[in-house]
């Protein structure tokens, strides 16, 4: 049992960021080298200016109309995804372990805000799994796999709440919160997960021809 | 009746006829059908397409953005990213083999229930563009020939005569200089010059200026006369700056069109070319056209009548005798708000001659489409009730201006508005810019030094 702890936080940690980043290479690549190939034209519309312009201006809350229409939604949407990425990274568990492997460390969150945040972020998942049941327009666009990438992200962050408490059967919960984390990270180049990396670019391409071309604000 | 329409508006969508679909798919076998939309989806799309689909959350933020949608009390079939679920999600999970009912559907949602006005690139997070996802719908229509019947005559038109009202070359010409004798009347000596070549503008107009609105030329001809502008209109097929094509997916014959504008423009040694208020042709000439015969942006400057306009009047070429006083609202055309960013300018135009401006909303970029454009008025009559029902929010945001006049620089827009205003008795008179600055300018020609 302590091999195979050993082996899912040393060696498959390394593998799964290794997939991660082999996988974001490759079809970030292999989308440029389409592009090259069948719609060149693409790269003579795009620009800088208006594709930070337009990246920047949705980034901003409540700028673009469409936030201001559906305010609770974005106004979750907007927290969920900040708080997915702040929480793991300035954990102070986490941290500890990477200082103790690779000696590298950053400022923590207190132990009892991450565990607040840590709630957020689940009770925002439970919204989005129930607009997407009650919602007629997002029902009707709805299929299994989405609700299956809600469980996906909730389940580190559910395990690791657990861990954290000591609730019950601590060990096999640190041992799906490592298993999940390292799947959600194994998933992302390969699934729905992967619009973390497309969102900017479709936002850039759009930003530009509306700059650029059209003359317009897009947002 | 009204009432009556709405509640029976599926079987009402259900139960048109188009006999052009109706006959174009009695023509195909399982295989063409196959073949033909597995070619369109793998060899003409690419990196953007597939980035659309890959990245859309189904997370529903573009139905609100969407007048369809909306129009049919938040129906979930009509948001934005409901149509190409209904269509390129399944054509793309079934590998092509889908059935003819399926393709029906297809033709009516890509073709009638979407105004390719990219409204919701504006709503959706990622910027999807979901009107190019339609015309790549309908290019997939084009291929399998199911085109609705009235829109490809409108194609055939352009094919044969390169106008899209099947105008000859001599009732062109003759209409022109009917137009200008008429207009003598009030400058005697006034011309609509003919291949002027090396004039400073090239002046060009849609089909159903000489075909129905001849009227429209006339203004134009006094304005420009009053304004002292040297221009100029082609005899030569060109002349016509329209492109339904565009909208149908037959993409060689837009490209051929938008190449026919400029090579008349460049013939004749113009400057720059202004054209009519029309909006989907100047998207046409401006963003599509130009792009299928190689040239990034035109290769000409193009202005559009309001940019135009806006000139006249600050420049002082135009004056205005007395502002317009009836109150008057603004339709922002998508093409050229959405599509150019020159609401500011219709803005500062309308504001130039007209005493009493009320505002619509939401407005500018964000506008609603008049529910005509992206062709689908062009579709023709089988549609109309159906256009009618989808058009119910354009409607309301129109009764709310509690405007007098409403006006829309832009043909296509023209045509779905007085559609909608007729369906709904919405009493409000329809007008372009021409057609005030006809009424409250000084007709006096303009002295200042060229």
């Amino acid at each position: 049992m302590n091999a195979f702890i050993d082996f899912i936080t040393g060696p498959m940690v390394w593998i799964s960021f290794l997939i991660f980043f082999a996988g974001v290479f490759i079809r970030v690549f292999r989308l440029a080298q389409e592009a090259n190939s069948k719609e060149k034209f693409m790269f003579s519309y795009f620009s800088w200016k208006y594709s930070l312009r337009s990246i920047f201006a949705w980034l901003v809350p409540f700028l673009p109309a469409s936030t201001r229409q559906s305010p609770v939604f974005w106004g979750i949407s907007y927290l969920f995804h900040l708080l997915l990425f702040m929480v793991p990274i300035f954990l102070l568990s986490h941290i500890v372990l990477l200082e103790e492997s690779l000696g590298w460390s950053w400022i923590s969150l207190n132990d009892s805000i991450a565990d607040v945040l840590t709630v957020l972020v689940i009770l925002a998942l439970v919204f989005f799994a129930v607009r997407r049941l009650n919602v007629p327009e997002v029902k009707f666009l709805t299929r299994s796999s989405d609700y299956l990438f809600i469980l996906i992200v909730a389940l580190p962050f559910l395990t690791g709440f657990l861990a954290y408490h000591q609730f019950f059967f601590y060990r096999t919960m640190v041992i799906i919160h490592i298993l999940t984390g390292e799947l959600m990270l194994i998933l992302i180049p390969f699934t729905r997960f992967f619009h973390m990396f497309l969102a900017p670019i479709s936002r850039a391409y759009t930003g530009s021809e509306f700059g650029n071309v059209r003359q317009a604000r897009d947002w | 009746m009204q009432d009556s329409t709405i509640e029976n508006k599926d079987s009402v969508k259900t139960d048109v006829i188009d006999e052009a679909v109706e006959r174009g798919l009695e023509r195909l076998t399982p295989e063409r059908i196959a073949g033909v939309i597995n070619q369109v989806l793998a060899k003409e799309t690419g990196a953007r397409f597939k980035t659309y689909i890959d990245t859309c959350m189904r997370c529903g933020l573009c139905a609100d953005a969407c007048s369809f949608f909306l129009s049919n009390d938040r129906d979930p079939k009509f948001s934005p990213a409901a149509k190409v679920k209904q269509t390129l999600t399944e054509m793309l999970e079934k590998r092509g083999n889908v059935s003819k009912d399926f393709l029906k559907n297809m033709v009516r949602i890509a073709h009638t229930e979407c105004n390719v006005c990219k409204r919701c690139s504006m709503y959706c997070p990622f910027g999807i563009d979901i009107a190019y996802m339609m015309l790549t719908v309908r290019r997939i229509c084009h291929k399998l020939e199911i085109t609705p019947l009235y829109i490809q005559d409108t194609v055939n038109s352009h094919s044969a005569t390169m106008n899209q009202m099947w105008v000859k070359e001599d009732e062109w010409i003759d209409t022109l200089q009917w137009q200008e004798e008429d207009a003598r009347e009030e400058f005697e000596d006034l011309r609509i010059p003919l291949d002027k070549d090396g004039a400073d503008i090239m002046y060009s107009v849609i089909a159903p200026e000489p075909k129905f609105q001849a009227g429209l030329i006339y203004q134009t001809a006094v304005i420009m006369h009053a304004a002292g502008v040297n221009w100029t209109m082609p005899s030569n097929p060109g002349w016509d700056n329209s492109n339904m094509a565009m909208f149908t997916g037959d993409f060689e014959i837009s490209g051929r069109l938008a190449k026919a504008h400029y090579e008349a423009a460049a013939d004749l040694h113009v400057n720059r070319i202004v054209m009519g208020e029309c909006g989907h042709a100047f998207r046409s000439v401006y963003d599509v056209g130009n792009r299928w015969a190689g040239w990034r942006m035109p290769p000409i400057e193009l202005v559009h009548a309001i940019d135009f306009f806006h000139e006249l009047l600050t420049t002082g070429r135009i004056k205005v005798k007395e502002k317009y006083k009836k109150s008057v609202t603004l339709h922002d055309p998508c093409n050229v708000s959405r599509g150019r960013g020159l609401h500011d300018k219709a803005r500062e135009v309308v504001n130039l001659l007209c005493d009493n401006f009320i505002e619509m909303t939401p407005n500018k970029e964000h506008n609603f489409c008049c529910g005509a454009g992206g062709g689908v008025i062009n579709c023709g009559p089988p549609y109309k009730t159906t256009r009618m029902i989808n058009n119910r929010v354009k409607k309301e945001q129109l009764e709310q201006t509690g405007a007098e006049v409403l006006i829309a620089p832009c043909h296509n827009c023209h045509s779905g508005l007085e559609d909608i205003t007729h369906h709904y008795g919405v009493d409000m008179e329809i007008k372009f810019f021409g057609d005030i600055i006809y009424e409250v300018m000084e007709k006096t020609i303009y002295q200042g030094g060229v």
